[in-house]
């Protein structure tokens, strides 16, 4: 079998390759714009096979340059069409511990897909459905990678239990560190969570990434505000933790500054989806959490936030919902995936358009918003076209709840309670490995980078993982026995010292 | 070399630095329990919690709030804290049964039982200015919180003037450890029963009378109190410091649910206050922003008696509204 598949791989080139995408089925746009389920439902067996074997698996992959975390996603590819999908998930598991999670919600299209070979030609390699796929399947099987650990007798904190603590988390606990992760809300999981909705990352998938990061020996510790319950500085003086990473997130939505923001009826994405998500508002009365009940919801905003904003109010049963931004289509930040399901559920998109007032109903709820129609003009600094507003195109329309979904700006309270130095936006200030000014903190993710993606701060976590090991003195397996300049690695503390 | 922390030094030594009583006594295996350890009813619809939380005592600082979910599918309320006690490791909390989650939480909480989530502490805390004479406000439930701060005072040496609000003789509480935390307590109620009898508004005019060298009014309670508290320095421009209670969900700042108006800019309680200036704050803003789930709140409050009736004989008084003035949570 494996010498047939592998005289097959020979024979691959771009005209023997299955030539269409393997399509993934979905839910109806119709019935899934009402129900929390997921909106995508995978690939099965033979549709991951098939797909598997459009790769051309290339000598010089540029896919794994694409991925933040450097999958080597040639191999697992390879490994599914020889059916040894353990193997696969275990190639995909040394360097990605939450493959369920990536393959959900990588923008692979501007990452690995958008340099696949077969991309130049034909639609690229599925690379993320296929790794949903083999999460999925080690989910669904119980497999999980925890090699033998030798304890290296350090212990680390991590703040924050993101998707960028998370990762942080299993590199350090496979370096054999006694690793504690803190958690402000009642559950692990950070923006998987509270952010991110069911229907396109259902919370028993995260649950089960944490619970394979419990099995490497991490403890999870909720409930705990890191910044006022203890501080970074007693993290390290007093709880014993030779080093911390910082991983809170950027958490801290921002407002238009328009009149009538206050309004009932006004409120940020954060604050919808967490009630939606993690509170489970959705079920109320069943669970305490109310929500705004809205019959017109505008969302402002164009990103995957919005996106997920804009398909929850779907969801809680608003008939009419809206986007409002103030470019176009082509400039709008969102996944082309999520867009397209967005318009597939009937979402009315308003583009070229930009809020300038919330009017109230005289009783401090959201009547209408007025608008202004913009047009592109020179492009900005981030080289796209920047909007102006078309004197005179003012219009109002009718809705109840708006919902910013227009970025967010630095969280404060590590700000407010260490001694780390900050940009002057207030984010965490680093140097390139991800080192902070105090010795032994690291910081990854949107406190660092301001707004990103799951995988960029689970890139950064495992980043700051590796500093924080060169840091600590552990050479990656080889610190029982390593020697520098006659003294053990271990104890060398040359490292503690930065320059 | 500089001076490193002895245990950071190598893994040999870290080892052996097990034996080290600090690194023993700070080993981070402790888990918040959350256990109630004491109760005490001040009347029909206010009741005291004292919650075991060690390294909450020990962080917690006048001012200061907390967060609480009373079960699994409970919802995230925020609590100001009433006091906090290092030595026993506890904190204590001061409820009143108004919503769903009040009561429902006045039914369960009982000594021995665990919160399911209890974070914090949040917040800034209260700055203690170098004021020589004070005056701590406090009015129906926004007397607990604001023990803290008048013992914080007391402790700093200023003179503090405490005034108390209720509305009858019967929901007083904490008189006698306020005797003990103020030089001088005016204590008032609507009615008359104890006290003088007013508002503590009419308490804070008697006390200005007294004492024309007052530097600084603490301020806590329900938003129309704290802002007739305001209106009532604002002549003289005395310093007056409330501390706002909006609806919240994380408490971390990452929802905005809080925003309050603060001198025309917006704030986020949770992470820039609670404590604001009382001439700044926008009250009427706050008000607005508080009722904003009253459709709900009164939805889930209506299903839940009706439960209760099902499962048990309710008391009549449960179903009566409680009074928009006192529609407050913590302080």
């Amino acid at each position: 079998m494996a010498s047939l598949t592998s005289s097959k791989a020979k024979k691959r080139t771009i005209r023997t390759i299955p030539q269409e995408r393997t399509p993934m089925r979905e839910q109806e746009p119709k019935a899934r714009a009402r129900n929390f389920s997921e909106v995508a439902c995978g690939y099965s067996l033979e549709d991951a096979i098939r797909e598997s074997e459009r790769c051309l698996l290339c000598p010089d992959p540029a896919c794994i340059a694409g991925c933040p975390v450097n999958i080597d996603i040639r191999e697992f590819i390879r490994k599914i069409g020889e059916q040894d999908f353990r193997g696969a998930y275990d190639v995909i598991s040394a360097t990605n511990l939450l493959p369920a999670i990536c393959g959900r919600v990588c923008p692979q299209e501007s990452q690995c897909e958008e340099v696949c070979t077969v991309g130049e030609t034909l639609e690229p390699v599925a690379i993320g459905r296929l790794e949903r796929w083999v999460g999925d399947r080690a989910l669904a099987e119980g497999w999980s990678s925890a090699p033998y650990m030798e304890p290296s007798g350090f212990r680390v904190g991590i703040v924050g239990s993101g998707p960028a603590g998370m990762a942080c988390a299993a590199d350090m606990a496979k370096a054999g560190c006694e690793v504690t992760v803190y958690e402000a809300f009642q559950e692990p999981g950070g923006v998987l969570k509270y952010g991110i909705p069911d229907f396109r990352l259902p919370n028993p998938v995260i649950d089960a990434e944490i619970e394979n990061l419990r099995k490497l020996g991490v403890s999870f510790e909720c409930n705990t505000l890191v910044g006022r319950l203890f501080t970074i500085e007693d993290m390290i003086e007093e709880m014993g933790c030779h080093a911390v990473f910082v991983g809170t997130g950027a958490g801290y939505p921002a407002m238009m500054g328009i009149p009538g923001e206050s309004l009932n009826g006004v409120l940020s994405a954060n604050e919808l989806l967490t009630r939606c998500n993690l509170m489970r508002a959705r079920d109320f009365p069943d669970f305490d959490t109310p929500l705004p009940a809205g019959r017109s919801v505008a969302v402002v905003g164009s990103g995957n936030t919005a996106m997920d904003a804009l398909r929850v109010s779907l969801r809680l049963g608003a008939p009419s919902v809206h986007c409002i931004y103030r470019r176009t289509k082509a400039e709008s930040p969102a996944r082309a995936e999520e867009l397209h399901h967005a318009e597939e559920e009937g979402i009315q998109f308003h583009w070229l358009t930009n809020p300038v007032e919330i009017l109230d109903d005289g009783k401090g709820n959201v009547r209408a918003l007025r608008c202004i129609r913009m047009e592109l003009g020179e492009p900005d600094e981030s080289g796209r076209r920047r909007p102006v507003p078309v004197t005179g195109s003012e219009f109002e329309f009718p809705v109840d709840i708006v919902v910013y979904a227009i970025g967010t700006n630095a969280n404060p309270i590590i700000g407010q309670t260490t001694k780390l130095k900050l940009n002057k936006r207030g984010y965490i200030d680093t140097d390139k490995e991800l080192a902070t000014s105090m010795a032994g903190v690291f910081a990854g993710g949107d406190i660092v980078t301001g707004a990103a993606t799951v995988i960029e701060a689970m890139g950064a976590g495992r980043k700051a993982a590796r500093s924080m090991k060169k840091y600590l003195g552990i050479r990656d397996g080889t610190a029982e026995s390593a020697t520098r300049f006659g003294i053990p690695v271990n104890e060398h503390n040359f490292t503690r010292i930065r320059a | 070399m500089p001076a490193v922390r002895v245990c950071a030094r190598s893994r040999a030594h870290s080892r052996a630095c097990l034996d080290c009583p600090k690194s023993q006594a700070v080993k981070p295996s402790q888990p918040p329990v959350h256990e109630i350890v004491a109760r005490d009813d001040f009347s029909d619809a206010t009741y005291l919690l004292e919650v075991r939380h060690p390294q909450m005592a020990r962080a917690a600082r006048p001012g200061q709030f907390v967060i609480v979910m009373a079960h699994e599918r409970g919802e995230r309320i925020p609590l100001t804290l009433a006091d906090f006690d290092r030595a026993k490791g506890t904190i204590t909390l001061v409820i009143q049964a108004v919503g769903k989650t009040t009561r429902e939480m006045q039914q369960s909480c009982k000594v021995g039982t665990r919160l399911h989530a209890l974070v914090g502490p949040m917040g800034i805390p209260t700055h203690l200015s170098k004021a020589k004479k004070v005056l701590c406000v406090g009015g129906g439930l926004g007397v607990a919180p604001v023990f803290p701060q008048a013992r914080a005072y007391k402790e700093a040496g200023a003179y503090v003037v405490g005034v108390l609000g209720f509305r009858s003789w019967d929901l007083v509480f904490w008189k006698g450890k306020f005797e003990s935390a103020c030089d001088e307590l005016v204590l008032c109620t609507n009615d008359g029963s104890a006290g003088i009898r007013g508002f503590v508004t009419d308490g804070i005019n008697l006390a200005l009378k007294k004492h024309p060298d007052l530097e600084e009014v603490v301020a806590i309670g329900p938003p129309v109190m704290m802002k007739a508290c305001a209106q009532a320095t604002r002549a003289r421009g005395i310093r007056t410091m409330v501390s706002v209670n909006p609806i919240m969900v994380d408490g971390t700042g990452m929802c905005g649910g809080c925003r309050v108006q603060v001198g025309g800019k917006v704030k986020f309680a949770c992470v820039d206050g609670p404590d604001f200036d009382g001439h700044q704050v926008d009250f009427d803003d706050l008000m607005a922003r508080l009722a904003r789930y009253k459709p709900q709140e009164q939805a889930a409050l209506e299903r839940w008696l009706d439960t209760c009736k099902a499962i048990q004989r309710t008391p009549e008084a449960a179903l009566e509204l409680p009074d928009p003035f006192e529609e407050v949570r913590g302080g």
